[in-house]
This record gives C-alpha cells, sequence and structure tokens, in this order.
C-alpha cells in the first residue's frame, strides 16, 4: 500500500522532515527549554543549524554508518537533537532510562554494542565510566553539562559544544559526506532502536524504521487534527516509544513545538507556564495531580471547599456529556458555565491544563474515576492502547466516544483480530520490524504475514465496537472455583482512593483474594499531620492503626463495587497488608515505567503472601532494599494482616454453561 | 601580597596558592572565659579547610574571628598579609568573606530567590530612589544579578523551590538555600558553619558534593566547621583540631587521624 502524501514524497526520514520544516516554518519556534529561570527558544531554522552542526561534529569523531549511539539523559533539546543528528550520518539513535542503575546500563549499551554515549551530565557519565570496562564496542562519550566534568581524563571525553564547534569548523570537509549519508535514508532504514523495559525477563531492543515512525506520526496526527501551532510538554522518558512519537515523530511531521522543563521537579510549574495543547501523561501523573488537588482542596477554607465538591458533583453530572456534544438541559449547563468561571477554569489553569485540546493517558488502565474526574472539568483526556512494537498506536479513542472502561478502535490503517484465547493481535504500519539480535523473540512475537501478538486479553464491545482491555493475557486466571480472575480490575479501583498509591491483588487459583497495599506518602503524610500524628518513618506510618482502618474503609468499599460486577465478584479481597516500603524500580519489583512486576513481588514476598491465606495476624519480614546508587541494605518490620469486609456477589456465574 | 611559593597542586587536580588568612596567637575571652587559647593557623588560598573538635572546643568562635564579628583580646588577624583591624560585618563581606550559620538565619517570610538575592546586595550599587523607579540603571542592574542568581540557583539544583517562601522548606534544603545566598556575594572566602549538622545521609551527600564542586567551579576558598567525621575527613585538604580552646592537631586529613592527642581528645582512646 503505497501511500503518498501531499508533500510528504521524498520526506522518508527524520533529518528530511527536518530539512522542511527549517525553510517552510523557518522562523516558528521548534524547541523551548527553561534554563536559568527563563524560556530559551530556538526557532526551526536555527535548530536546523545546530542539528547540522552536531551531525558534522560526530562525523568528524568518526560515527560511521551503522553504527550504534547511546543517548542518556532528562528531556533536553540538545538530546532530540543528538537523535536526528546521529540518523543523519547514517547511525541509529538508542535512547536509555536515565534513571537506569549501571548494571542495566551496561546491559543495553553492550547488547547494541553502542560505540558512542551522548549523556546529560556528571551523573550519567559516571554510571558509563563505571561500567566501561565490560564494553568491547565503546569508544567515544560526549556530555553536555559540563559541571564537574573538568578533571576527566579527556581521551575518550568530549563536550558537546566542542563537538559542534569542531563540526562547525570543518564544515567545508564534511558537508559533502554528510549530505552523501543523508540523501541514502530512506523508509527503510532504521530510525531508532528501543529497549523496552519488559515486565519479565531483560530488555530487548526494538527496531523501528522511519515508515514505522513516520506512517505511525502522521496518522496520528491526522487523526487527532494535530497542527503546526501545537505545543507539548516532554517530559516523559526520553527512552519511551511514546516520547519518541510524540517530541520527534509528530513534531517533525507538523512542526509544533516541543518545550523541555527546566529539572524534574518543576515539571508540574513549566507544565503551568507552558500551558500545553496536546499533552500526554501516564496515569500516574493524573492520579497525583487529582491526589495534590484533593489535598490541598482539604487544606482551603470552608468556603473553597463546599464551592468545589459542589460544582464538582455537578461537572460529574454534566460535564463529559457537555464535552461529547450529548444534548444536556439550558439549566444545567448555564450552572456547568457558572462553574467553569468559579471552579473548573481555575482548576485548569493550576494544572497547566488551561489550553489543552487534546490530551492522552496510556502505558496503564487508568481509574474510570480518575478518567471521568478530568474529562468532567471540560478536558479532552483520551485513552490510547498501544506498544513499543506496534509505534505506539493501535487502538485510539475518537473525539466524542470517549468511555473510561474501553480503548477506542483500531487506529488508522491498523488490523486487529482477537486469538482464541482472548489474546489481541495487530498488523499496521507502525509492527516493529525486529528484536535486535534477537530472531527467536521476533519469531515468536510477530508472524509470517506480519501479525503481533500484544501479550494483552480483550475483545471488541458488541455494538460500539471499541475494545476493552481486560489484563494482560497472562496476569488473568482463574480462581479455584473457576471464576475469573483480573487483578488489574481491582488494584485500580483501590488507587482511586488519593492515599493508596499501588495495590498488588493475588487470588490465581486460589478460593479468595488478598492484596498489598502502598500508601501514598504525600497523602497520608499530610492526614498524620492535620490529625496530629506523628510518625518517624515510612514504614511507621505504613502501620499506624487509624491508617490501617482507613484503608480497610477503601477496601470494602472497593469489595462493594466489585461484587457488583457479575464477571469479576470473587475478586473481592478478603485479606490485605499494608507493605512496609514502596514498590520500587531499584529493586525490580516495577519497571522503569513503573508497572508492577508481578511474578517478582510474588517472589520477594512470597512469607507474606502465606501469612495472608494461613489466617495469621501478623507477620516479621525482611526485605533487601537496593539504594539509587546501586548499594544494598535491609529493612526488617512486623506488619498486621487486616481482614476486610467482602460483600455477597451479585449472582455468582461460575463459568459453567 | 599571596607569597605563592608554596603553592601545589592536589592529587585531584586543584591549584592550591599561597596563604590568604593567618590566625597569630589567637586569644578569645568572654569575661573569665577563656574560649580560645593561643591558636595559630593559616587559610590557603582555593584549599577546604576544616575546624573540627568536640563540642565547647570553640569552634564556632574561631569562625567568628575569622569572620571578623569577635575580635580578639590578643594576637591578630592577617588577611592577605595585612593586619585586619575591627571591622563592621558589612565591611568584611565586602572584603569577600561570606558565610552560612549554624542555626540557620534566613529570612523566612521571603521567597528562596528573594532571600538569595539579597546576597548580592553589595554588588548593587544603585541607590534607593532610582531602585525604587526602577528605570535605566536600576533595572538593568537588577537583571544582571538576577541573571548572576539564577545561576547559583542552577548550580545547587534549587530551581523547584524557586518562589517557595523559605518558612515552608525542610531543613536539609534551607541549608542549601542558606549557602546559595552566601555564594551570591562571589565571596573569596567562603566560612560554612556545620553545613551537615541534623542532616540524613543523603543529605550530607549531596552536600559534599555541592561543597566540592563550588571549591572546584568557583575556586573559592572555604573554611568549615562539622562534626562528621567522615565528611571532614573526605572533603578536606587540611585540618585544624581543637579542645578546650588550644589547638592541639593541624595537617592533613591522614596526619590527624594519626595524631595521638588527637585520637585521645576526640576519636576515643582505643581500649585494647
Amino acid at each position: 500500500m503505497a501511500q503518498m502524501q501531499m508533500g510528504a514524497e521524498g520526506m522518508q526520514s527524520l533529518p528530511a522532515l527536518l530539512q522542511r520544516n527549517a525553510v517552510q516554518f523557518a522562523d516558528a519556534p521548534a524547541y523551548r527549554e527553561k534554563e536559568f529561570g527563563i524560556w530559551q527558544c530556538w526557532t526551526w531554522a536555527e535548530a536546523a543549524k545546530e542539528i547540522e552542526a552536531l551531525a558534522l561534529g560526530l562525523v568528524n569523531l568518526g560515527v560511521n554508518e551503522g553504527d550504534f549511539v547511546a543517548i542518556i539523559g532528562r528531556n533536553r533539546p540538545y538530546l532530540y537533537w543528538s537523535m536526528i543528528a546521529a540518523q543523519a550520518v547514517g547511525a541509529v539513535p538508542v535512547p536509555l532510562y536515565q534513571d537506569a542503575a549501571a548494571e542495566e546500563m551496561a546491559y543495553v549499551l553492550g547488547h547494541s554494542g553502542a560505540r558512542f554515549v551522548i549523556v546529560g551530565d556528571q551523573e550519567q557519565a559516571d554510571k558509563v565510566i563505571e561500567v566501561q570496562d565490560q564494553l568491547n564496542q565503546f569508544e567515544h562519550m560526549i556530555y553536555l553539562d559540563p559541571r564537574g566534568m573538568r578533571k576527566y581524563d579527556h581521551t575518550q571525553l568530549h563536550q558537546f559544544s566542542h563537538i559542534q564547534d569542531q563540526g562547525r569548523a570543518a564544515y567545508d570537509e564534511l558537508i559533502g559526506e554528510l549530505a552523501k549519508r543523508q540523501a541514502k535514508l530512506d523508509y527503510d532504514s532504521t530510525c531508532v532502536m528501543l529497549y523496552t523495559s519488559g515486565t519479565t525477563g531483560t530488555p530487548k531492543g526494538v527496531v523501528l524504521s522511519n515508515r514505522n515512525v513516520i506512517q505511525s506520526a502522521k496518522n496520528s496526527a491526522e487523526f487527532d487534527h494535530l497542527t503546526q501551532g501545537e505545543n507539548i510538554l516532554s517530559y516523559l522518558p526520553m527512552a519511551w516509544v511514546g516520547d519518541f512519537i510524540f517530541s520527534i515523530g509528530q513534531a517533525l511531521w507538523c512542526g509544533f513545538c516541543v518545550n523541555c522543563p527546566e529539572s524534574q521537579d518543576t515539571m508540574m510549574t513549566d507544565l503551568r507556564e507552558i500551558g500545553p495543547t496536546y499533552f500526554f501523561a501516564p496515569p500516574r501523573v493524573f492520579e497525583g495531580q487529582l491526589t495534590n488537588v484533593l489535598i490541598r482542596m482539604e487544606d482551603s477554607s470552608a468556603l473553597k471547599r463546599k464551592m468545589f465538591h459542589h460544582f464538582l458533583a455537578h461537572a460529574k453530572k454534566v460535564g463529559g456529556e457537555i464535552l461529547d456534544g450529548r444534548p444536556v438541559g439550558l439549566m444545567d449547563r448555564l450552572k456547568y458555565a457558572l462553574g467553569d468561571v468559579l471552579v473548573y477554569g481555575p482548576l485548569k489553569d493550576t494544572l497547566g491544563y488551561g489550553r489543552i485540546r487534546v490530551g492522552y493517558t496510556a502505558g496503564e488502565a487508568i481509574g474510570p474515576e480518575i478518567f471521568d474526574f478530568y474529562r468532567s472539568l471540560g478536558i479532552n483526556l483520551k485513552q490510547l492502547y498501544g506498544q513499543t512494537e506496534a509505534t505506539v498506536f493501535i487502538t485510539v479513542q475518537p473525539d466524542g466516544e470517549v468511555r473510561a472502561d474501553t480503548v477506542g478502535v483500531p487506529a488508522p490503517e491498523v488490523e486487529i483480530k482477537i486469538g482464541d484465547n482472548g489474546e489481541i493481535y495487530y498488523r499496521s504500519p507502525g509492527t516493529f520490524v525486529e528484536y535486535f539480535n534477537n530472531p527467536d523473540s521476533t519469531a515468536s512475537t510477530k508472524d509470517a504475514e506480519g501479525w503481533v501478538a500484544t501479550g494483552d486479553a480483550g475483545f471488541f464491545e458488541e455494538g460500539s465496537g471499541h475494545l476493552r482491555i481486560i489484563d494482560r493475557a497472562k496476569d488473568v486466571g482463574k480462581m479455584a472455583d473457576g471464576a475469573m480472575f483480573a487483578p488489574k480490575y481491582v488494584e485500580n479501583k483501590l488507587k482511586f482512593y488519593p492515599d493508596i498509591l499501588e495495590a498488588v491483588l493475588f487470588g490465581n487459583g486460589r478460593d479468595r483474594c488478598v492484596a498489598f497495599i502502598n500508601i501514598d506518602l504525600t497523602a497520608v503524610g499530610n492526614w498524620a499531620e492535620r490529625n496530629n500524628i506523628a510518625y518517624a518513618s515510612y514504614q511507621e506510618l505504613a502501620g499506624h492503626p487509624q491508617v490501617l482502618e482507613s484503608i480497610r474503609s477503601h477496601v470494602t468499599a472497593v469489595n462493594q463495587s466489585v461484587a457488583e460486577d457479575e464477571m469479576l465478584s470473587g475478586c473481592q479481597v478478603h485479606r490485605f497488608v499494608v507493605l512496609h516500603k514502596e514498590l520500587d524500580a531499584d529493586d525490580g519489583e516495577m519497571t522503569r515505567t513503573r508497572k508492577v512486576r508481578r511474578r517478582i513481588v510474588e517472589e520477594k514476598f512470597a512469607d507474606i503472601i502465606t501469612a495472608l491465606y494461613d489466617g495469621s495476624e501478623q507477620i516479621s519480614t525482611t526485605t533487601e532494599v537496593t539504594y539509587e546508587d546501586g548499594r544494598k541494605g535491609s529493612i526488617s518490620a512486623t506488619l498486621t494482616i487486616v481482614d476486610a469486609e467482602v460483600k455477597p456477589g451479585a449472582i455468582h456465574k461460575v463459568a459453567a454453561e | 601580597m599571596l607569597d605563592n611559593s608554596l603553592s601545589y597542586v592536589t592529587d585531584d587536580g586543584r591549584t592550591i596558592g599561597g596563604v590568604v588568612m593567618e590566625m597569630k596567637n589567637i586569644t578569645l575571652r568572654f569575661g573569665g572565659v577563656v574560649a580560645i587559647q593561643g591558636i595559630s593557623f593559616d587559610i590557603r588560598e582555593g584549599e577546604i579547610r576544616a575546624i573540627i573538635g568536640p563540642n565547647g572546643a570553640g569552634k564556632s568562635s574561631m569562625l567568628n574571628v575569622i569572620s571578623g564579628f569577635y575580635v580578639p583580646q590578643e594576637g591578630e588577624v592577617l588577611f592577605h598579609g595585612k593586619k585586619r583591624p575591627p571591622m563592621r560585618p558589612y565591611e568584611v563581606a565586602r572584603q569577600g568573606i561570606a558565610r552560612t550559620f549554624q542555626n540557620i538565619a534566613l529570612f523566612e517570610g521571603m521567597s528562596v530567590l528573594d532571600n538569595v538575592m539579597t546576597g548580592r546586595l553589595n554588588h548593587m550599587k544603585t541607590g534607593l530612589f532610582s531602585q525604587a523607579l526602577w528605570k535605566g540603571k536600576a533595572e538593568k542592574e537588577e537583571t544582571e544579578n538576577r541573571e548572576f542568581v539564577e545561576r547559583i540557583i542552577d548550580f545547587l539544583e534549587i530551581q523547584h523551590i524557586r518562589k517557595t517562601p523559605v518558612s515552608r522548606l525542610p531543613y536539609g534544603l534551607k541549608k542549601r538555600v542558606e549557602l546559595a545566598r552566601a555564594l551570591a556575594a562571589e565571596p573569596k572566602l567562603l566560612l560554612l558553619d556545620e553545613p551537615m549538622a541534623g542532616m540524613n545521609v543523603e543529605e550530607k551527600e549531596d552536600m559534599s558534593r555541592f561543597i566540592l564542586d563550588v571549591n572546584d567551579e568557583f575556586g573559592t576558598t572555604i573554611a568549615l566547621i562539622e562534626h562528621d567525621m567522615g565528611v571532614v575527613m573526605d572533603l578536606s585538604d587540611r585540618v585544624v583540631v581543637m579542645d578546650y580552646g588550644k589547638k592541639i592537631g593541624d595537617g592533613t586529613p591522614d596526619e590527624v587521624r594519626n595524631n595521638q592527642a588527637v585520637i585521645d581528645a576526640y576519636l576515643g582512646v582505643s581500649h585494647d
């Protein structure tokens, strides 16, 4: 299927798109970054010059076609330029998670055989230096922020700006070579290699071609009518496929502006200052913001609190309908308009969503209550379902057909089929080329006809044709009595409560379900402060009787709502424990994108699970923890096991027909 | 004038120059209490100089003598080779000496940014009237100073609390803001009074890194008082050890660590 787009002919690579933007949108802002308290800005013409200088510098340094260039750091324009420059010289950019520990980096650097590494600052440089002896192919490292780097041995180390200077100086000698290499790039050239975090096993390098990236960017941009005038805030890990598509793919395709926050901690302030028109966040961010709003409302004056709750209740009633353009009575509309002036508008401004046109959430299922909260405020938040191997898009929700419990219809040019076991398969222009150096995995994931297994179980809803995801195919199980066990469904309900950060449900093959719960330190800490409850540590707070009691009431409420679901009423939580530590990616309990690794949690805390099932009232346990710098320690604790109230199910339908 | 004949390069590549400040036979008394008794030592350009000792050894008094806040009854303080007359604090600040305090002394109601801006006071020359009008020169001056302050905010990684009132910050961050304010004055000599007191391990590590970075990037000479022996031994080039107002040791961390008097007085007597 040859797709010929207007003006898209010949633009089969990132550098080609950049060239078009540099001419067509020369004076429009392309990149902004807040530094020294001020938003610094580069137009497309300026960005193209910077990228060219860097590309020349890379040629000068000896980067060859087909080399891998690893890129590690927080979202900064310079690092986005590095990815485009790497492709311009015929190399393959490999972005890495910046918070990965040194050993994890060693694996990816070794597996990709990266000869060159571009890092953000000293912290990243130190990690690479630490593992550099294990890397056979590593040759040169380029760093962005010179702070603290002055005394390092510079035989293999180069400052980013120096590389650019050298590139500019060698312009006449090397521009011919660069042009030649760029001309060779086409739809089949590798665009980027992204390592999937993977809830199981070691990371795999997903190879995406220019066709994958540019077609996906084009289709999705057209789907949501994205224009050159959009502004996005780029704050999600650069190693994640979503950021690559939004901040590079779509940004280059549409020519819109990529804004980078000042630091990780200032993201919320920067979000408010930029006021993006197109925004993407994992459910966690929306949950966090909602928690924050609720906490701050608790602390505010009685009048404000009253207004907030009153208008929010109204928004809950009609907000979503108004957003979807469905008929709503005049009085309700007027009241909503008043609410917009008094509550919703100011609230959206505070959150940074004042100008938002399209917002997406994906990565994990979002709690319906959280989702509806944002939509009721008039924020066009939608869900999409995707994965790295699909270059993000599998299904998306069209405007006006947005619901919390489905993930929408197949994205443009995506075909979907459901396997016999309920597993979802797809085929699209975004379907990845291969797993790097891993033909076995490639073959087991993608069949000869190009169908890719997602590993998720789901079904198309009759009538609407929307896809509904049940859970990870391997996580969905059966309980001892044959009832369906879908942990995520219950966990998401639990996580809606501001004081519950994370929940893990167990019960596959058992007669009843039990759960682990992580409290949210911000929310519970704030509550403790207001109630004069003293605590010395996370552990102490997590074990406080009053905290346990309030979590117990949440679990009971969730049980009530689970009981109402015919299919899943067996998944009620019978007993639970509030864990003494937060589940953490550094300990391997979560992926870097913060998804729980069920199997590892199950193994690691096997003693607690046993205690949950054998009826004991307390369990003493010792857990190994890993600090950010890789050192290990351990925490011991005695945890109280709490019984929760179980509600009678609707009609307990056993799967026997 | 600096005597640079003694200058050398440290293992990690910093250049330590000649003597910046010299204490000669300092004795400080509060009525009948002798806080400091005949102490002499020097501070050299570009070094990190630590003063350690048990509680009540006279460390803070010593730092106050260096900063010119206390005037010793006996002995003299030579700054850049010249005897320093008794001075008012602002005169000391103009000489290029800045400090932080053991008990944080920030303006609690002001934002972090405003607090750090106060550190630029000595670099603002325009008068009250033109400041009030905020036109021409005053505006330009404020912009320049703000730029400088922003660099320090970036350096100490406190962007996220730029506009937060200091009273709302946790202790560890307040300490960092205080360091930022001292740095805003562009000091030649920076005095830190227990920069790590009351911090947890992670905060201490952060602060240590900032102190080393300040010394390294700006070439600032640093004199600090600290209780945490591990920190002192890692950070400093030379250490003065005080006990009951007297100097009982002076030298590199290794020398001090092996000095018997120091071991007995401060590190404890071993019982084997």
